[in-house]
């Protein structure tokens, strides 16, 4: 099904498709995809909007990495180990998102947002939404 | 008795090497902002005023988890009770969101401009009652490319 929807004074057409890509999959990284965080991309032209693409990742250190934060909290400073794991697991986010774009024919994702919540202690979750869009 | 020296030590152990560490973070801090004031950074969502044609661009990330050392965990609980703003946590939260954008700076060492900066703050590890355990600071934005 395809409407007729109105943006940046262009036509262009809305393809509403539902996702066929399964949570949990194992995806590789995808290479020449456009991501920003803005409403269009700087220098190019979007010809078709696929809606909104996600990814979502949950994950823990092992326990060794935890009581080394839990001695470094009484010092202070950057828990490394917490760093490193939600920067993986961002990234994985994003691999999962860019995928679940390339399968609706996506060439790129505009409006990126980030969203973290703690799911327990030491673990938390890491969401990425935007959307998907193809771009000359 | 024994509690009180465990305690002790704690809070000497946190005032020390927390404040050698805060004091050295600043410093490093303070370097590499002037290092990178060349690349123009803005939470608008258009691109500044330039002759050259865009190349690409791309979305860049920057994060830090930093916590608070005994010392301050203590001083802010004191606070607590008193009332008013708690400086500990505040340069804490100040040190991880200029640590973040820096980094975000340097994931992208060829760009002219970093649009559309955004800034996110969440606490992962609650401590116990009110008090936070330690702090995520992520700095995302639209790292833009011009043709050479």
């Amino acid at each position: 099904m395809a409407v007729k929807i109105a943006a940046n004074q262009n036509m262009v057409t809305f393809k509403a498709k539902i996702s066929a890509c399964r949570p949990g999959e194992r995806l590789t990284q995808e290479k020449g995809m456009f991501l920003t965080n803005t409403e269009e991309i700087p220098g190019k032209k979007i010809t078709a909007f696929y809606g909104v693409v996600s990814g979502s990742t949950v994950r823990a250190k092992h326990a060794g990495r935890d009581l080394m934060a839990g001695i470094k909290n009484v010092f202070g400073g950057e828990l490394k180990g917490y760093t490193e794991l939600l920067q993986e697991s961002r990234d994985e986010a994003i691999d999962r998102m860019k995928s679940q774009a390339k399968q609706l024919g996506a060439n790129g994702v505009v409006n990126v947002r980030f969203s973290t919540s703690s799911v327990a202690a030491g673990a938390s979750e890491i969401y990425v939404y935007g959307t998907a869009v193809s771009v000359e | 008795m024994e509690q009180l020296i465990i305690f002790g030590i704690l809070i000497s152990l946190g005032y020390f090497f927390g404040r050698h560490a805060e004091k050295k973070h600043y410093k490093s801090i303070q370097e590499r902002e002037k290092h990178w004031l060349q690349l123009p950074t803005t939470c608008s969502k258009y691109v500044l005023e330039d002759d050259r044609i865009i190349d690409h661009c791309d979305l860049v990330n920057g994060s830090m988890v930093v916590s608070v050392d005994y010392f301050k965990r203590i001083l802010a609980r004191l606070r607590n009770f008193f009332g008013g703003n708690i400086q500990s946590y505040e340069t804490l939260i100040d040190r991880a969101r200029r640590e973040a954008v820096l980094r975000l700076k340097e994931s992208c060492p060829g760009a002219d401009q970093v649009i559309n900066l955004r800034l996110e703050t969440s606490s992962i590890t609650k401590g116990s009652g009110k008090q936070i355990g330690s702090v995520e600071v992520l700095a995302y934005g639209t790292a833009v490319y011009f043709c050479k």
